[in-house]
């Protein structure tokens, strides 16, 4: 596959290319262009135009310079298994007196880095006061800051949605007494997950602010489950607006929400409850759920759209809500006024504030910004905010049996793998743990050589599937290592995976997968509970 | 061994009974292991009758084992003998087992048994009329690789000696023998035509008819729960229906049988685990198979495979097996254990290696049937030591078919007459002590035994699991300066010493027959030992302190003991315990510590062995007090010239000769510690001490000793030298050498024996007789003349004699002698008589007289043999050294 000079070469130009084109992208992969598919296939179709990238030389030369080259150090396999799994999770619902009686049998979920620190973020956890289970993969830009944020508050913000208002009166006057609080949410964290404690008590401050204004103003009948997700999403964003406006005590506190809201990310989360499946999404993550065709063969089902230059609607609606003077400058080079890849997001208060208040913000308190050269400057062509915003798009699906599993994950993965192919792997992968079942020959006919050749096929998928018990993990393997035949490629991925800290982000985005795995036989019942009903 | 022929009543019977037997006869042509043993009503025992009160002896456990000590000890008119069996007969491990009976086993006394057994199912039909499925259809072991057949070859000389008609054959005379198998692999096999298969339920049926006509009760459905033992021992039992009362327990339990011996007033630990055990049978081919096919073991390929039906039974014995029932879970039969496909898969592969046509044979079942194993791939046999008239017959390693005839017939002798007629220590569950009980530790041994069954069986293989159980308190430092270690009834102990820098083969890689990687190794310790001083840690050894408040511990000694205690304090003697037929029960160094206590130092593995022979003759008078201080002293021994120089500079006391005579022990200090037993033996021959050290002062002592000894030149040592050195002086070892069979006059131990020291002594008479009447084999020791070390097989030990071309016996150990540069083999000599193969007297010009060849996996190696050692080669002479030479000890 990729040579080693052929990496070096493109490093170079991809190095030229980020210096020459986007002097504020330092920090973000949405402020940079280069995907690793851009570089891993040879695909120069989305190269920037003037970036001085070119075509990767013939394989011919290629291979001989490969030659040339003194072999590379090449990762180990349980080098490679212990880079891998380092973030790996998984949840497996508990089971209730040998039922599971959760439309969740569990999830698989995995990160892999390429920025340092990784900006990526995910959160899991089952809701106490109401039903269902919320999870949700955010994909952070110029910094982790935001994503850091919305990971550990927006789950907050959509239960409170969710709840009735007579639990939330409840919560708030245990709050008011001192008496201890229900919880509201069960989480399933990584031990690895950050937890912020010094930003808690603000967090706790707004969330209490936003539930007592529920209280206040809602009715008594609580949110459909889809107006409650954008709610949340809404409010969470215009809090993190707030806080970065207003001047806090505890100057650590003043700077994280500053930090948060000129950071961004963006959200995809769903929230599964029974037969009942709501994705919202806020730009470039996505959600696709695997359906089991009655022939045994997968397809993949997006349940949300991608909000960024690709989706000629989103184009649209950006391009609609700004005077026809900008329609040339708010979406430029496929970008968010030139800048942004995301057309929805948390925070990127830039692409949302005045520049008044920007600059009546950000002055007000150099001393939090010092040397930070990204911070001071304001985007350009900046005429009519907000030009971003965290409005989720819900879809909502009702459950089949045959739907068998959720994936939600970042762009790093969607860029460099088709949704048909992450279905068809986690499908296989799923099913191959489970047809390892022991067999019996008993009453069948079977020769020697049939029970042999059997055995042996059970025994390679065995083999391939013990390396990864979790699907996430074995989803990433895959999409770092396969070489053209679907194969993991050995010295592919301990290229992909032994790049220099400054040079991963040139080939590969942050990677954040979670695999929901759902309880078809469950839904199966459900299903058939509420068709006779109707 | 063939002693047990058919009593003329039993074919009396049988022909007597024809008519009866008829429909406890069933087709064994038509059914299948698991469909074997479906109706009982009709065999003549019963569920239903209520259960005597008393019996003289209770077996439990109804499979072939239970079976055949209840036929064999009918046979030697015991006949007031219950059997209780809690399920049904023959539906355990029994039912489901292959039914192959081999002669190939590793151990003389297994391949006894299995020969006896073999003999005895041949005539079994004919003498109860119960059809046996008995058909010699021969058995063929392949080899892969040279080395197995190095082993192989081993295997033939030594069978070959014992009767059995065995020969090694080429890969082409394999396929003439069986239609099925692809030779292209194979270096050779090894055929023995007289191997047969059975029908394991239906010998059990033929056992169970001659025993009931002999009067044997046996009840189905009653199991044992609770064995009484009263003041040591057996007095009766505690079943689901009643109590019985009797003089001696069987316990023949199989896998159930660990539990079974918990359960009893004195717990008695069986040690033995259960593991899965697959094996897979076939419809019929489609051209069929004859039933005389032979018996395919392809070792190398983990597998056997026999004829069934005109399909063929194959299973095998994986790498990884699966112990089951670790917990104990019990259970009446093998209801429907679990088959696991994937699991036996790299059988199944190995099968169609071996018969590649077999693949479009359709499958009839694969069978999962439960077998035990014990710590030491050895079945387990013999009287408890934690009560009397406890008799234990169980583990067999999956051989029960092949050993369950000769192994009750050797337990029904032990019962009825006190011991076997033959040589059963390497099965005497005496080598066993509670320390090898654990359900862990046997676990994860049986993990390791069961793939064992097959593998190549090298020189000098230890266990790898269950290790690091009882260690000295100088492990860690002697493991730190590279000690490669053995372990001996679970102490470990060094081997030799790795020096820095130098780096052995793999375990894997230096399993050999040849010159092994250690060579130079143990020849430079063994050359310190001879010039400088070296020293061992022997803490493994067991022992006993004696004591009384009178005369009663010399009293009991000198009944127990051949030579003659009664010497002044500080003494050593060394000396045989005797059974009363003159044999070594045990060979051991007794210290008189003070007029009315002893401290006895007897071989490791005699523990339990010793221990409850003494226990068994000691009065019961509370002012004898017997302790095991095994655990109380470190042992050091420092061997060679300058050992005493070491020893004087810690002590300050001269310890010449002179001095401290040999055979001599002082309780003294050395460096800082005080009360250290230095004794002025040490076990090879060569001149130094042993110390016995309490344990707190063991780290201190051995820094003082390797401080002071450097400027002497000291090195540690490990028993790979102390080996060489013990069998080059012909020093004879208990366990290896010696047995209950031998007596100190077959062994040139005469001047051990006072006849006249005043008391009788167990075993005087008979070897009074046997002076009176000269000896039938003589402790001889052989050098190897023609053997060229670099390049020959090692000898190791098993290896056939021959006198003049005549069989006499077989070598007992050996070892290489760095001194003489020759290997040196231990070994009986016997004098058979021509034709009848009767047992002469063999006189010392009968040994010298006599050109001597050793046959090493069949090829001679001419040698000199000798009866008294080459004392005159040792340069390194004492004056006290003859003492200690002639009055050799050693385990």
């Amino acid at each position: 596959m990729l040579g080693v000079s052929g990496i070096t070469d493109r490093i170079r130009h991809a190095g030229n290319s980020r210096g020459i084109y986007l002097s504020a992208s330092a920090l973000s992969n949405h402020f940079g262009i280069w995907t690793p598919k851009d570089l891993c296939s040879g695909n120069s179709g989305k190269a920037v135009p003037g970036s001085g990238f070119q075509r990767r030389p013939s394989k011919l030369q290629h291979g001989r310079s490969y030659k040339a080259q003194p072999q590379p150090y090449q990762l180990t396999l349980p080098q490679i298994n212990s880079i891998l799994k380092t973030n790996e999770y998984s949840f497996k619902v508990p089971e209730f007196d040998g039922r599971n009686i959760s439309s969740v049998l569990g999830f698989d979920s995995n990160q892999l880095a390429s920025n340092v620190p990784i900006e990526d973020r995910r959160s899991a956890a089952s809701c106490l006061q109401s039903r269902g289970m919320l999870l949700g993969v955010f994909d952070g830009h110029a910094g982790c800051a935001c994503a850091q944020a919305i990971s550990e508050r927006l789950l907050y913000y959509i239960a409170v949605s969710l709840l009735p208002r007579k639990t939330l009166i409840e919560i708030e006057d245990a709050v008011e007494n001192e008496r201890p609080v229900l919880p509201i949410l069960h989480w399933h964290k990584h031990p690895n997950d950050y937890v912020s404690r010094e930003t808690g008590r603000l967090y706790f401050t707004s969330l209490r602010t936003y539930w007592q204004e529920c209280i206040d103003l809602a009715d008594e009948e609580k949110l459909d489950t889809s107006a409650a997700l954008k709610h949340a999403f809404n409010r969470l964003d215009s809090d993190i607006s707030l806080e970065a406006q207003i001047e806090a005590s505890n100057p650590y506190t003043n700077y994280t929400a500053l930090r948060v809201a000129l950071s961004g990310s963006t959200a995809c989360v769903a929230h599964i409850d029974g037969t009942d499946m709501h994705v919202a999404n806020a730009g470039d993550s996505r959600a696709v759920l695997g359906v089991q065709n009655p022939d045994g063969s997968w397809s993949a089902l997006t349940l949300s759209t991608s909000h960024n230059a690709q989706n000629p609607e989103e184009v649209h609606r950006v391009r609609s809500e700004h005077p026809a003077s900008e329609e040339k400058t708010v979406v430029r080079h496929d970008r968010l006024l030139g800048l942004l890849m995301p057309f929805r997001a948390f925070g990127d208060v830039k692409f949302k504030w005045s520049l008044e208040l920007q600059k009546q913000v950000l002055e007000s308190r150099p001393e939090l910004l010092t040397g930070d050269e990204f911070f001071r400057s304001y985007p350009a062509n900046h005429h009519t905010p907000p030009y971003l915003t965290a409005e989720p798009e819900v879809t909502y699906h009702r459950l089949r049996p045959q739907d068998k599993f959720l994936v939600l994950a970042t762009d790093g993965l969607w860029d460099i793998m088709h949704r048909q192919n992450v279905v068809q792997i986690v499908g296989e992968h799923l099913t191959r743990l489970h047809i390892q079942q022991p067999i019996s020959a008993a009453g069948y006919k079977v020769t020697v050589g049939q029970m042999h050749s059997l055995l042996l096929e059970r025994k390679a998928r065995m083999s391939s599937a013990f390396k990864d018990q979790n699907t996430a993990t074995h989803l990433i393997r895959h999409a770092l290592g396969s070489n053209e035949f679907g194969n993991i490629e050995h010295s592919r991925l301990s290229k992909m995976l032994s790049l220099p800290e400054g040079m991963a982000r040139t080939y590969r985005d942050d990677l954040t997968v979670v695999v929901v795995q759902l309880n078809s036989h469950l839904i199966g019942a459900y299903n058939r509970a509420e068709d006779s009903i109707d | 061994m063939r002693s047990c022929s058919v009593p003329k009543r039993s074919c009396l019977w049988a022909e007597m009974f024809p008519r009866l037997l008829s429909d406890v006869i069933y087709p064994s042509q038509c059914h299948l292991p698991k469909t074997c043993w479906r109706r009982s009503s009709t065999a003549p025992v019963s569920n239903v009758r209520p259960l005597p009160s008393q019996a003289h002896v209770v077996i439990c456990g109804g499979g072939i084992v239970g079976s055949s000590v209840a036929y064999h000890l009918s046979k030697l008119g015991w006949t007031d003998v219950v059997l209780l069996e809690q399920g049904r007969l023959a539906a355990g491990t029994t039912r489901l087992c292959g039914g192959i009976v081999s002669t190939v086993k590793h151990i003389s006394i297994e391949t006894m048994m299995a020969d006896y057994s073999n003999k005895l199912y041949q005539q079994l039909e004919q003498e109860t009329g119960v059809q046996t499925g008995y058909i010699q259809t021969g058995s063929i072991s392949l080899a892969h690789t040279q080395d197995r057949l190095i082993s192989l070859r081993r295997l033939v000389s030594r069978l070959q000696v014992m009767g059995i008609p065995c020969d090694i054959i080429s890969p082409k005379q394999v396929a003439q023998l069986h239609p099925l198998v692809n030779i292209h692999d194979l270096v050779g096999a090894m055929h023995v035509p007289g191997d047969a298969v059975i029908s394991p339920p239906d010998v059990v049926q033929a056992f169970v008819t001659a025993a009931v006509h002999n009067g044997v009760q046996i009840y189905e459905g009653a199991s044992v729960n609770h064995v009484m033992v009263e003041k040591g021992h057996v007095t009766g039992i505690e079943t689901d229906r009643g109590h019985i009362d009797c003089e001696y327990f069987v316990n023949c339990a199989g896998q159930w049988a660990y539990e079974l011996g918990l359960m009893s007033e004195e717990p008695v630990s069986v040690p033995l685990h259960p593991c899965e055990h697959f094996y897979l049978v076939t419809r019929p081919l489609e051209q069929g198979l004859r039933p005389d096919v032979p018996v395919i073991m392809d070792l190398d390929g983990r597998i056997y495979v026999r004829n069934w039906q005109g399909g063929v039974l194959s299973g095998g014995f994986e790498k990884n097996p699966k112990p089951i029932f670790t917990e104990g879970r019990n259970q009446l039969e093998f209801q429907s254990m679990l088959e696991d496909w994937d699991h036996y898969e790299p059988l199944l592969s190995a099968l169609l290696r071996r018969m590649p046509s077999l693949e479009s044979t359709e499958i009839l079942q694969l069978v999962n049937c439960p077998e035990s194993f014990t710590a030491d791939m050895r079945c387990i046999m013999g009287e408890s030591a934690a009560a009397r008239n406890y008799f234990v017959l169980a583990g067999m390693n999956s051989s029960g078919t092949s050993f369950a005839g000769g192994a009750g017939k050797y337990l029904a002798e032990w019962m009825v007459h006190g011991y076997p007629s033959a040589n059963v220590w390497p099965l005497d569950i005496k080598r066993f002590g509670v320390l090898q009980s654990s359900r862990t530790f046997l676990r994860h041994r049986v993990m390791e035994v069961m793939p064992l069954i097959y593998e190549l069986k090298v020189p000098r293989w230890d266990f790898q699991t269950g290790r690091q159980l009882r260690t000295s308190p100088l492990y860690d430092r002697l493991d730190a300066q590279g000690a490669r270690w053995m372990e001996k009834h679970g102490f470990e102990r060094v081997k030799h010493f790795v020096p820095p820098g130098r780096d052995l083969l793999e375990l894997d890689q230096s399993k050999t027959f040849y010159k092994p990687d250690w060579f130079d190794i143990v020849g430079a310790e063994v050359t310190c030992c001879k010039e400088a001083v070296c020293v061992i840690d022997m803490s493994s050894f067991t022992k006993f302190e004696l004591s009384s408040s009178g005369g009663q511990a010399l009293e009991i000694l000198q009944h127990l003991c051949s030579n003659d205690l009664d010497v002044p304090v500080g003494h050593i003697v060394h000396t045989g315990m005797l059974n009363d037929r003159g044999g070594y029960q045990n060979d051991c160094s007794v210290v008189r510590l003070n007029k009315r206590s002893f401290f006895i130092i007897s071989p490791t593995d005699q523990q339990v062995h010793c221990w409850s022979w003494l226990k068994q003759h000691m009065p019961n008078d509370s002012q004898l007090q017997l302790e095991d201080v095994t655990w109380k002293y470190t042992a050091l021994n420092l061997i060679g010239p300058r050992a005493m120089d070491v020893l004087s500079e810690l002590s300050y006391v001269p310890m010449t000769p002179d001095h401290f005579p040999s055979l001599f022990c002082k309780e003294m200090s050395v460096g800082y510690a005080n009360g250290i037993r230095v004794m002025s033996m040490t076990h090879t021959g060569e001149p130094g001490f042993m110390l016995y050290i309490p344990i707190e002062y063991a780290l201190h002592v051995y820094n003082e000793i390797m401080n002071v000894g450097q400027k002497y030149g000291i090195r540690n040592a490990g028993y790979y030298a102390l080996r060489s050195l013990r069998i080059e002086k012909f020093f004879a070892f208990w366990g290896q050498d010696l047995d209950t069979f031998s007596t100190p006059l077959e062994c040139g131990r005469e001047f051990r024996v006072k006849f006249d020291k005043g008391t009788d002594f167990i075993g005087r008479d008979a070897l009074l007789q046997q002076r009176q009447e000269g000896v039938c084999r003589r402790f001889t020791m052989f050098i190897l003349d023609d053997h060229d070390t670099d390049l020959d097989l090692w000898p190791w030990w098993g290896e056939p004699i021959y006198r003049n071309g005549h069989y006499v016996g077989m070598t007992t150990s050996s070892a290489y002698s760095y001194t003489l540069a020759r290997h040196v083999c231990l070994g009986f000599v016997h004098q058979y008589e021509e034709g009848t193969g009767a047992k002469l007297v063999v006189n010392p010009d009968f040994v010298n007289r006599g050109d001597y060849e050793i046959e090493i996996a069949g090829q001679r190696f001419r040698a000199k043999a000798k009866l008294y050692p080459f004392s005159s080669l040792f340069t390194q002479k004492r004056r006290k050294d003859e003492m200690e030479l002639s009055s050799f000890q050693g385990k």
